[in-house]
C-alpha cells in the first residue's frame, strides 16, 4: 500500500488514538499492567517512556544511513539501554520514592516493545524532527493509555486519585472500595474491560461509516 | 528445604506472569495453541536459567569488585541478546528437531522482559525478592529455574483454556485480547491462593 508521507501533525497525533501503543497496537504490556496500581506511578513510568522514546528516535533517525541493515537491532538496544541507564541514574539520585515504587520496570523499559518498535518502524526511515514527533505522540499516547487503567484502578480499588506526592485526593469511603483491583491480578481486569468497551466504540464508529 | 521454599515461591507466590507480569506479550500473543506455548515454555526455560546463572556470575565477579553496578542494565541486556544468538546457532547446528520447534521463539525472548527481569532481580534488587542482599550461586539457580517453571505452566495451561474457549460464542467487542486478560484475572485470582501456604 502506497502510502503519501504525512505530514508533521499527523504524525503527531497517530499515537493519541488511531495507533494508541497501549488499546490499538498493545505494545509493552508489561509496564502498563505493572505500574498502574497508582496514578503517581503511571504518571513516573510515562514521563520516563517519553524521555527515552524521543531521545531514542532522534538519535537513531541521526545515525540511520550509517548503520548496516545486519546489525542494526544491537545497535538501537545498546542506544535505548544508555539512555535507560541516564534515567536510572537520575530517578535513584532525584526521584528515590518514585524509583523505588517503578522497581525493576524502571530498568524494564529497554525491553518495551514500544520503543524498539518504533524505533524500527519510523525513525530508521524518517528524518529526525519527524522521528521525535512520532516518539512524542507515541510516549504521550502510551502515558494517556496508562494513566487511564490507573485512573479507574486507584479510584475504585483505594478509593482516592493520588497524582504526586501530597497530592492526593479521597473519594470514596473505606467499606466501598474494591481492593482486588489493586492487587496485581485486578491489572488483568481492569485492562482487559476497558479494552473490550474501546473495542465497542471501534466496532459502532466503523459500523456509522458503512451506512453513511 | 530453603531450596524448597524458593522454588514454590518462585513457580506459584511470585508468579512471573500473574503476579509480577514478566513476558506478557509472548504470554498472550503465543497462546492460542498448546503445541506452541509448551515449546515458547520450553525455550524460555532453557534462556532464563541460563542467562541468570552468567548474570549472576558477571554481577558478583565483574561488576561489584569493579564498583560499576550502575551499568547491570546495559551489560545484561547484551549478554542477554547475544546468548540469545549463541543458544540459536547451537541448536541450528546440532538438532534440526529441536531447532524447528524452538526456532521461532528464540528471536523473540530477547524481548520477553522476563529474562532481564529476572536478572536484574536476582542481582540489584534481591533485597527485595529472594530476601537477601546476596544471595548464593545455588539460590539464584533455583530461583531461576522457579520462575521459569511458572512461566512455562502458566503459558501452557493458558493455551489450553484458550483452545477450549474458542468453542463458545463471545460477544465480539471481548474477543481476542480483552477476554483473554479476563482468563488471566481469573487465573491470577487462584493464584493468590497459594500465597497462603507459604
Amino acid at each position: 500500500m502506497a502510502r503519501k508521507p504525512k505530514t508533521l501533525k499527523a504524525v503527531f497525533t497517530t499515537g493519541f488514538i488511531k495507533q494508541n501503543p497501549v488499546f490499538v497496537q498493545f505494545l509493552g504490556m508489561c509496564p502498563t499492567l505493572a505500574v498502574t496500581g497508582s496514578v503517581e506511578s503511571a504518571l513516573g513510568m510515562g514521563a520516563g517512556v517519553i524521555f527515552v522514546l524521543v531521545l531514542s528516535n532522534l538519535f537513531i533517525s541521526l545515525i540511520r544511513n550509517f548503520v548496516p541493515r545486519e546489525v542494526r537491532i544491537p545497535i538501537y538496544i545498546v542506544i535505548i539501554a544508555s539512555l535507560v541507564t541516564i534515567l536510572e541514574m537520575y530517578m535513584n539520585a532525584f526521584q528515590p520514592d518514585l524509583a523505588k515504587s517503578l522497581g525493576t520496570f524502571l530498568s524494564l523499559i529497554v525491553v518495551n516493545c514500544l520503543i524498539l518498535g518504533r524505533a524500527e518502524a519510523f525513525a530508521s526511515k524518517n528524518g529526525p524532527i519527524k522521528s521525535m514527533a512520532d516518539g512524542l505522540g507515541m510516549a504521550l499516547g502510551f502515558t494517556g493509555g496508562i494513566v487511564l487503567i490507573a485512573f479507574f484502578r486507584e479510584l475504585l480499588g483505594s478509593g482516592s486519585i493520588t497524582i504526586w506526592k501530597d497530592l492526593a485526593f479521597t473519594f470514596i469511603p473505606e467499606v466501598y472500595r474494591i481492593s482486588i483491583l489493586v492487587a496485581p491480578a485486578g491489572a488483568f481486569l481492569v485492562f482487559g474491560i476497558l479494552v473490550a468497551q474501546i473495542n465497542k466504540l471501534k466496532f459502532k464508529r466503523e459500523e456509522r461509516n458503512e451506512v453513511a | 528445604m530453603e531450596y524448597i521454599a524458593i522454588a514454590f515461591g518462585a513457580i506459584f507466590v511470585n508468579n512471573v506472569v500473574l503476579k509480577q507480569f514478566y513476558g506478557l506479550c509472548p504470554f498472550l500473543g503465543v497462546s492460542t495453541k498448546k503445541s506452541s506455548a509448551l515449546s515458547m515454555g520450553m525455550a524460555v526455560t532453557f534462556v532464563i536459567t541460563l542467562s541468570t546463572m552468567i548474570a549472576h556470575l558477571l554481577y558478583t565477579q565483574v561488576l561489584v569488585p569493579n564498583d560499576i553496578t550502575y551499568l547491570s542494565t546495559i551489560v545484561f541486556i547484551l549478554v542477554i541478546a547475544s546468548f540469545v544468538q549463541l543458544v540459536e546457532m547451537i541448536i541450528k547446528k546440532f538438532s534440526a528437531t529441536v531447532y524447528s520447534a524452538l526456532g521461532v521463539y528464540l528471536p523473540l525472548i530477547t524481548t520477553n522482559c522476563a529474562v532481564l527481569g529476572v536478572a536484574i532481580d536476582i542481582t540489584v534488587n534481591s533485597q527485595n525478592k529472594l530476601g537477601t542482599a546476596v544471595p548464593t550461586f545455588g539460590q539464584v539457580t533455583i530461583y531461576a529455574l522457579g520462575i521459569s517453571l511458572g512461566y512455562a505452566l502458566v503459558i501452557f495451561l493458558f493455551s489450553a483454556i484458550r483452545e477450549e474457549m474458542e468453542a463458545y460464542p463471545i460477544k465480539r467487542n471481548y474477543q481476542g485480547i480483552p477476554i483473554a486478560l479476563i482468563t488471566a484475572f481469573i487465573m491470577a485470582m487462584i493464584f493468590v491462593g497459594f500465597g497462603g501456604i507459604v
